[in-house]
C-alpha cells in the first residue's frame, strides 16, 4: 500500500494537467451554447420592468458587454478566467464567485448527505437481499426498489412535502432553516437537520434503489466465488465471511458507480433544490438560465465541471486503495 | 510406512442427497492417524461432494441424508454449525483444487493466513503476521517477509497453492483434505506441492485425506486408496495390491485406461483401454451402479446393490462376481 503513494501522487499530477483542456472545451462549447437562447439578460431585465427604450436596452447591452461581437466576448470572458475572475451577475448585481461560493455549502451538504444516506441504505438493502435472495423479503424489497427507481424525483418530493410536511406537519415544507432565528449549537444543528430531512431523502431514494440493486447483484456474484468458500473453511463466521470477505469485494462494483453519481447529483440537485426552495447551486444555475445571466451559469458549469473532474480523480484513487489489482497509469 | 491403528475418522454410511437423487449413498471408508488416503474417481463420482460434506460446506441445494462421520469422539455429521466452526481450519484442514481463485483477490496473503490463526489461537495482529512469515517459510515461499505483504495476483499458481497450504496446515490440523491440490498446475509444480503435503504430514503427524483422478499421483502419494464411482466405493486397496491385482472391472478398467511407465503400460506399444459408455448411465434405483458399462455383468447385478467383500486383508471390493470367480 505504502508503495503507491508515489503513483499517486503523479496521477494527480497528471490528471490536473489533463483537466486543463477538458474545462477549456466545457466552457467554449458552454458558452456557444448559451448563446443559442433567445433573449439575453438586457431582454429579461426589460421584460421584468415591463417598460424599457432603445437607449435604456443598449445601456444595459453595453454594460454587461453583450454588444460585443460574440468573438470578442467569448476572448474577455476567458481572459477574465484565467485571472480566476468569474465575472459579473448582470441579475444579483454581484461578482459571480460571491455568488457560488454564497450556494456552494448548501448544495455540498445536500449532495453528500444525499449520497451518505443512498449508500448506507443502499448496501444494507441490497446486502439483505442478497441474503434472502429469491425468497419473499427480497421480493417485496425489489417491488419497493423498483418503486424508487422509476419514479420521478420530483414527484417524490411534492408528496413527501403533503405527508410529512402538509398532512403530519412533523417537517417543514422547504428552506434550509428558520428566518430570523440565529442558530446555534446542538438544537441549532438538529432544526438544520429537521430541514434537510425531506429534500435529501428526495434525492437520495432513486439512488438507494440503484446502490441496493446493484449490490444485490453483486453480492450475490461474490458469494459463489472460490475464495468465499476457502474463508468458511477456515472457521470464519458468516458475519465475518460476509464482511470480511464478501463486501470487501462486491463493494468494488459499488464505489466506481458513486463515484459517477456524485456528478450527476449536482444535476438531480437542481431539481430538489427548486421543490424545496433549498438555496444551493442548482437553484441558482436555474435562475440564472431563466434570466439569461450568463456569467452565473458559466461560473456554475465550470465549478461544476472541476468537481466532476476532482471526484473523478478521487474515485481513481479510492479504488486504487481498496482493489491492489488495480494499476495505477 | 508403518501401519497406525487408531482411526481419526471414521466415516460410515454417509449419503448426500440432492433434490431428487443422492451423488454419494452409503460410503463408507476411515482415516488413520498420519496416514494418506486417496479418493479416487473419475469427475461426477462424488468424491468433491464427500470432501465438503466432511467440512459441511455442500453447496445449499445439497444436505447430508445420512450416515455418520466420527471424527476424534465427534460425529461431524450432527455437529451445530458454531461447533463446526471451531472444527473448521483448526482441526480440519481443507485445500482446494483452484488456487487461482480460491484466495481472496483483495488481500494480502499474510492477512488471509493471520485470518485462521487469530480466530482459533487468539493471536493478535502482530503475532498472527510473525507466525505467517514462518508458515510461508515452513511451505518453502523464498523471501517471506515481503511476500507476505503481497496480493495473491502478484504470486504464481504454485506458490497461491503454497499459501493455500500454509492457510490449511497453520493451526495444526489433525486432518487435512485436500481437493485435487495439483489439477491447476503444471507437472513440475505437482510434484512439487505433492511432496510438500507429504513433507508436512509426516513433519504435523497430520492425516490426509487426497481426492484425485490422477492414478500417478495415488501410486506415489498414498497408503490407502478407495475408488469411487457414481457415489459409492468400488474398491478398498493400498496402491501396491491395487496396481498388481485390481479386481472390480472398474478399476481394472481405469488402470487400462492409464499410461503408467512403471508398469510398463504406454500408449507406444499397445492401444489404452477405453471403459465404454459413460458415467451418466448410473441413475437406476438399485444394484450396481457400474453394470449398464460392465463385460461381467449378470442379471444379478441389477437386483441388489452389491455387497462390500474382502477377498484379501485390508483388499475390499463391492462385486461378488469378480470374488466368486477369482475364488
Amino acid at each position: 500500500m505504502q508503495g503507491r503513494l508515489p503513483d499517486i501522487a503523479r496521477l494527480i499530477v497528471r490528471s490536473a494537467f489533463h483537466a486543463v483542456p477538458t474545462i477549456l472545451v466545457i466552457l467554449v462549447a458552454n458558452f456557444f451554447l448559451l448563446r443559442l437562447a433567445p433573449g439575453d439578460a438586457a431582454d429579461v431585465i426589460a421584460a421584468e420592468s415591463g417598460f424599457a427604450t432603445d437607449e435604456m436596452m443598449e445601456g444595459l447591452r453595453s454594460r454587461f458587454g453583450l454588444d460585443l461581437p460574440i468573438l470578442e466576448q467569448l476572448q474577455n470572458y476567458l481572459g477574465h478566467i484565467l485571472r480566476f475572475d468569474l465575472g459579473y451577475s448582470a441579475r444579483f448585481n454581484t461578482p459571480v464567485i460571491d455568488l457560488i461560493l454564497q450556494r456552494v455549502p448548501g448544495t455540498l451538504i445536500l449532495m453528500l448527505s444525499a449520497m451518505a444516506i443512498s449508500l448506507m441504505i443502499g448496501i444494507a438493502v441490497g446486502t439483505f437481499q442478497a441474503t434472502f435472495a429469491g425468497r419473499w423479503p427480497d421480493r417485496v424489497i425489489a417491488v419497493v426498489t423498483q418503486l424508487f427507481y422509476s419514479l420521478p424525483g420530483f414527484w417524490i418530493g411534492l408528496m413527501l412535502i403533503v405527508f410529512f410536511a402538509v398532512r403530519l406537519r412533523w417537517l417543514p415544507t422547504g428552506g434550509s432553516g428558520p428566518i430570523g432565528v440565529e442558530l446555534s449549537g446542538l438544537s441549532g444543528l438538529l432544526i438544520r437537520l429537521k430541514y434537510m430531512v425531506l429534500p435529501a431523502t428526495s434525492l437520495a431514494l432513486f439512488y438507494v434503489a440503484v446502490y441496493a440493486r446493484l449490490t444485490r447483484a453483486s453480492v450475490i456474484e461474490a458469494k459463489a466465488q472460490d475464495y468465499v468458500r476457502t474463508a468458511r473453511a477456515k472457521g470464519l463466521s458468516q458475519f465475518k465471511v460476509m464482511t470480511g470477505h464478501v463486501l470487501r469485494n462486491a463493494l468494488l462494483p459499488v464505489t466506481t458507480l458513486a463515484g459517477i453519481h456524485l456528478g450527476g447529483l449536482l444535476g438531480g440537485a437542481v431539481v430538489i433544490e427548486t421543490v424545496y426552495a433549498w438555496p444551493g447551486l442548482g437553484r441558482l444555475a436555474y435562475e440564472a438560465v431563466m434570466a439569461r445571466d450568463f456569467s452565473v451559469l458559466l461560473g456554475v458549469l465550470l465549478l461544476s465541471s472541476i468537481v466532476v473532474i476532482a471526484v473523478n480523480l478521487l474515485v481513481d484513487v479510492i479504488q486504487a486503495f481498496i482493489d491492489p489489482r488495480i494499476e495505477l497509469k | 510406512m508403518k501401519p497406525a491403528v487408531e482411526k481419526i475418522l471414521d466415516v460410515r454410511d454417509l449419503s448426500i442427497g440432492l433434490k431428487s437423487f443422492r451423488p454419494v449413498q452409503n460410503l463408507s471408508f476411515s482415516v488413520r492417524r498420519g496416514e494418506t488416503l486417496a479418493l479416487v474417481g473419475e469427475s461426477g463420482s462424488g468424491k468433491s461432494l464427500t470432501a465438503l460434506a466432511l467440512m459441511r460446506l455442500l453447496p445449499e441445494v445439497a444436505r447430508i441424508a445420512g450416515g455418520s462421520a466420527t471424527f476424534m469422539d465427534r460425529d461431524l455429521a450432527s455437529l451445530s454449525e458454531a461447533e463446526m466452526r471451531k472444527v473448521r481450519g483448526s482441526d480440519i484442514g481443507m485445500i482446494f483444487q483452484e488456487p487461482m481463485t480460491s484466495l481472496n483477490p483483495v488481500l494480502t496473503v499474510g492477512r488471509q493466513i493471520s485470518e485462521v490463526l487469530r480466530i482459533h489461537e487468539g493471536l493478535d495482529r502482530r503475532l498472527a503476521m510473525a507466525r505467517s512469515v514462518e508458515l510461508l517459510d515452513l511451505v518453502r515461499i523464498p523471501e517471506p517477509q515481503r511476500r507476505v505483504h503481497e496480493y495473491p495476483h502478484q504470486l504464481s499458481g504454485g506458490m497461491r497453492q503454497r499459501v493455500m497450504i500454509a492457510m490449511a496446515v497453520a493451526c495444526s490440523p489433525k486432518l487435512l483434505i485436500a481437493d485435487e491440490p495439483t489439477t491447476a498446475l503444471d507437472v513440475t509444480i505437482q510434484a512439487q506441492v505433492l511432496e510438500l503435503i507429504d513433507n508436512l504430514c509426516r513433519d504435523l503427524s497430520m492425516a490426509v485425506i487426497l481426492i484425485t483422478h490422477d492414478l500417478g499421483v495415488v501410486g506415489q502419494w498414498a497408503d490407502r486408496v478407495v475408488v469411487m464411482y457414481a457415489g459409492r466405493k468400488v474398491e478398498e486397496a493400498d496402491p501396491e495390491t491395487l496396481f498388481s491385482r485390481p479386481l472390480h472391472p472398474y478399476t481394472r478398467g481405469l488402470l487400462g485406461a492409464s499410461p503408467r511407465m512403471a508398469a510398463g503400460i504406454s500408449y507406444r506399444d499397445q492401444a489404452l483401454v477405453e471403459i465404454p459408455g459413460s458415467i451418466a448411465s448410473a441413475t437406476m434405483a438399485t444394484g450396481c451402479r457400474f453394470a449398464p458399462r460392465c463385460d461381467l455383468a449378470e442379471p444379478s447385478c441389477l437386483a441388489a446393490d452389491p455387497d462390500l467383500l474382502e477377498p484379501a486383508a485390508g483388499h475390499r471390493v463391492a462385486c461378488p462376481i469378480v470374488v466368486r470367480r477369482g475364488a
